[in-house]
């Protein structure tokens, strides 16, 4: 069951100027409800065009974005409701943070949603609470925290709208191992307890394996390739093609097998590929 | 050979708004020294004082204490000599961050032309550096287009550029590739390659990807404030368990032989190349499916 | 929409205008604006319109991009149309009048005229200035121009390194204010509707973020600038070595026509109305 689908989507920019560029043709794709998508492609592939339509951001050339089968420009007037159901995580969110403090920084979202005073306040908690960041910064202002802090509560600004749909352009860019481990690693965990749909884009192909149930990747401003992880990790040599890395166990791996060792299941992180030799070292069992 | 940047017991502290000075030093007492035309990565997690370090021997700050050997310069806490400042910032140069703010002009040739003019250098000498510059980080076809209309790798080329028209011997990158795409980290890495190997230029590379790191001649871990490892990258990555407690990661050749090796295999615990990694496993899985015959 | 501001950009060719010293230009610059303001009688107006539009094909500048330039400053024009319109008073009979507000036939040239000049001046300013000189020569031609000042000590090369440095930031703070739009207009921020007050509260979101960066990239800047051995100029040489060529006194000449030629308008041809 798709959450939310894109159907036969155009965008131009510039459209009747000498700088028209088309950034997205006729894309037709769709995510599924309760799984995390990743969502793969070189700057300048269309994704970031594709994200900034599916919560109206943008307003399609030509095609349809559905969300739950509804399309969501039927009513122009009420595309902010659409933004409050569709949350989206710019890059480098921290850049967003303007309030005094915390607190009011991530009630932005849930004022601008009407909500009464004691939801805000809950949902603020709660917010904070999912990304990590102690009851007492929340009165603190936002320029004092660390880099990581920072994301940290921008991130949460977006999850205080209790959105269905969740979309993160490169949440974890610029951070240190640590840092991408916390933030990525508290998604997915957000994501297990709320049951939200998540579409994340992330250049890190050792990401996507890590957390993402399905991936689609884009080239050229199109769709190049969508399905589960492990299948889209299978054709890793039509991936390679459009310049795209896969992950290097997943390399590694390929490589075992073209010696004629027959590895099986799951071929993109560590703990499979783990498995899967020690299955084959008993045996093939 | 040569030692280009020696540094004995330098330790930096922050002061803060009201001129406190911070009880946890950034740094503290690092000896450490570069040998002319090396390779080296500097890795540390954010906030381990790496940046600190970067900004001291370019001296954007100066030692707290400790003294400083900068192309046989020595260089202590209370050294004011503007002079001497120039002097050491043109024998190492630096490449930072943000690719946006770096740049001071509007085209490519005049930002690349900055530098060379601060230093008072003849016109012409300056064309020819532009020009040579230019041509060593690929970007000659681009010398009049507009700054900001480059890609971000592109724009961090320049701001390379921009850094070898000043012919230094030495170049920091203070997480130069943090902030690309992929292609633009290659792009960079490639330069980066390209002037230590034909220009024979020292390169000190600050960053978080392992991957990168794992291409210098030398890895140096800051944590801390303080240097933890320092060594070659085999044997720096090597130490798996280290590296997770300092808040990094080995590359992923290296964590799934560490694994097998925990499970009482016998394989290489110094190995980071995939393809190496790949043959390991191989030869193990022929001899161990041998054994169950 | 923030990206349609053409104001203050500079787009590389190779036009008569585009080969003309930078100081030059910067003379010529301030030579139209002090002929625009001469200009007093339709005659004259029509004049500088038909040399404005000269400069526009010569310098090879799309007339669209030229038009786009104008669009952020049409408040102002409007604003100082509607105080010329409604403060003039004629003589003789009010063409309109009602309660205590009276337009007379005087008030409405006065009020074209202003906004041709604002019109005509950030046109032809923009085209010798930033349209066709990089930041980079414009700077250098403002800085040779009032050299002579560093003479009183004033800080000449600080002042053009400042401007240039301004202008190199204005497309990156432009994006950078789109970014930041689109950021809080997906946590449901609404810029385009309620009363005055309500919408320059609106800002606020906006107008933070970007200060706190426009900090942080200075910040930087300075730091990368003083890595580049950047000392105010001291000691240093440039690229472009600024020599004046025969096109520059040519173009010297044909404003001087240019001005003697309004003056002579202004003075001689009396029919229709002036100023």
């Amino acid at each position: 069951m798709y959450k939310i689908e894109v159907k036969n989507v155009s965008f131009v920019y510039g459209q009747s100027t000498p700088f028209e560029t088309s950034a997205l043709t006729d894309v037709s794709v769709g995510f599924e409800e309760g799984k995390i998508t990743g969502l793969i492609g070189h700057t300048g592939s269309g994704k970031s065009t594709l994200v900034q339509m599916l919560n109206g951001l943008l307003r399609p050339t030509s095609g349809q974005i559905l969300l739950d089968g509804k399309d969501i420009w039927e009513k122009p007037k009420e595309i902010s409701k659409v933004r409050f159901r569709v949350g989206l995580v710019m890059q480098y969110p921290e850049y967003q943070l303007f309030d005094d403090t915390v607190r009011s920084d991530i009630s932005f979202a849930p004022k601008n949603m009407k909500l009464s005073e004691s939801e805000i306040d809950e949902r603020v908690r709660e917010a904070a609470a999912f990304v990590d960041i102690d009851e007492q910064i929340l009165d603190k202002s936002p320029f004092e925290l660390s880099g990581g802090q920072k994301r940290r509560v921008a991130i949460a600004g977006v999850l205080a709208m209790k959105p269905e749909v969740l979309v993160l352009d490169e949440p974890a860019a610029g951070l240190d191992p640590r840092g991408r481990r916390t933030i990525l690693g508290g998604l997915c965990e957000y994501q297990r307890k709320s049951g939200t749909t998540v579409i994340l884009v992330s250049h890190s192909m050792e990401d996507m394996a890590l957390y993402c149930d399905n991936i689609v990747v884009m080239n050229d401003s199109k769709i190049f390739a969508e399905g589960t992880t492990s299948q889209v990790f299978s054709r890793a040599s039509e991936i390679a093609s459009v310049g795209l890395d896969i992950p290097s166990i997943a390399h590694i791996a390929n490589k075992i097998k073209g010696n004629g060792i027959g590895l099986t299941g799951n071929l993109y992180t560590v703990d499979g590929v783990l498995d899967a030799v020690l299955r084959e070292m008993k045996g093939g069992r | 050979m040569e030692k280009i940047i020696e540094t004995k017991d330098i330790s930096y502290s922050y002061t803060d708004s009201d001129g406190q000075i911070s009880i946890v030093p950034a740094l503290s007492n690092v000896s450490l020294s570069v040998e002319s035309g090396e390779y080296v990565a500097v890795l540390g997690h954010n906030g381990s004082g790496k940046s600190t370090l970067a900004k001291l021997l370019n001296l954007i700050l100066t030692p707290t204490s400790g003294t400083l050997y900068i192309d046989g310069k020595e260089i202590d806490h209370n050294d004011d000599d503007i002079d001497k400042l120039y002097d050491v910032r043109k024998t190492v140069g630096m490449v930072f961050q943000n690719p946006d703010n770096q740049l001071v002009a509007t085209v490519v040739e005049e930002d690349v032309a900055f530098g060379p003019e601060n230093l008072g250098i003849e016109p012409k000498e300056i064309q020819k550096r532009i020009d040579e510059a230019l041509e060593t980080v690929g970007m000659t076809e681009y010398a009049n287009h507009a700054t900001h209309s480059l890609s971000g790798g592109q724009k961090q080329r320049i701001a390379i550029a921009g850094v070898i028209a000043m012919k230094p011997k030495c170049i920091i990158f203070d997480e130069s590739t943090a902030m690309l795409d992929p292609l633009g980290r290659k792009e960079v890495m490639r330069a980066m390659e390209r002037l230590n190997r034909e220009e024979g230029i020292t390169i000190i590379h600050i960053t978080h990807y392992m991957e990168e790191a794992a291409r210098a001649d030398r890895v140096i871990i800051v944590n801390d404030g303080e240097v933890y490892m320092d060594a070659t990258p085999r044997e720096v990555f090597s130490h798996v368990e280290e590296l997770r407690a300092v808040g990094l990661e080995a590359p992923q050749a290296t964590e799934l032989l560490h694994r097998l090796r925990a499970l009482g295999y016998d394989v290489p615990r110094d190995c980071i190349d995939a393809d190496e990694c790949a043959e390991i496993i191989v030869k193990l899985i022929k001899s161990e499916k041998e054994k169950n015959v | 929409m923030l990206k349609d501001i053409t104001l203050g950009q500079y787009f590389p060719g190779n036009s008569v205008i585009h080969r003309l010293d930078p100081r030059m230009k910067v003379i010529l610059a301030i030579a139209y604006i002090v002929a625009i303001f001469l200009a007093k009688s339709v005659f004259a107006f029509a004049l500088v319109a038909l040399t404005t539009l000269m400069l526009v094909i010569i310098s090879r500048i799309s007339v669209a991009v030229v038009l786009r330039g104008i669009k952020p400053i049409i408040y102002v024009v409007i604003f100082t149309m509607i105080i010329n319109l409604f403060m003039i008073k004629g003589e003789g009979e009010p063409l309109f009048s009602l309660w205590r507000i009276r337009i007379y036939e005087e008030g409405i040239y006065r009020a074209v005229f202003m906004a041709l000049r604002v019109i005509f001046l950030i046109m032809a300013t923009s085209i010798f200035l930033t349209y066709t000189t990089s930041p980079f020569s414009l700077t250098a031609g403002i800085e040779g121009v009032l050299s002579p000042l560093k003479l009183i000590r004033l800080p000449v090369h600080d002042f053009a390194m400042m401007m240039m440095i301004a202008l190199r930031f204005i497309p990156t703070l432009v994006e950078e204010t789109d970014k930041i739009m689109n950021a809080q207009k997906a946590r449901g921020a609404d810029f385009s509707s309620g009363g005055l007050i309500k919408r320059a509260k609106a800002l606020i979101p906006i107008l933070v973020p970007l200060f706190v960066s426009a900090f942080n990239r200075a910040n930087d800047l300075s730091v990368a600038m003083e890595c580049r051995c950047y000392r105010s100029g001291k000691g240093a040489t440039k690229l472009h070595k600024l020599k004046f060529s025969a096109l520059d006194f040519v173009s010297l000449l044909i404003m001087a026509i240019f001005i003697t030629a309004i003056v002579l308008i202004n003075k001689y041809v009396t029919v229709g109305f002036s100023l």
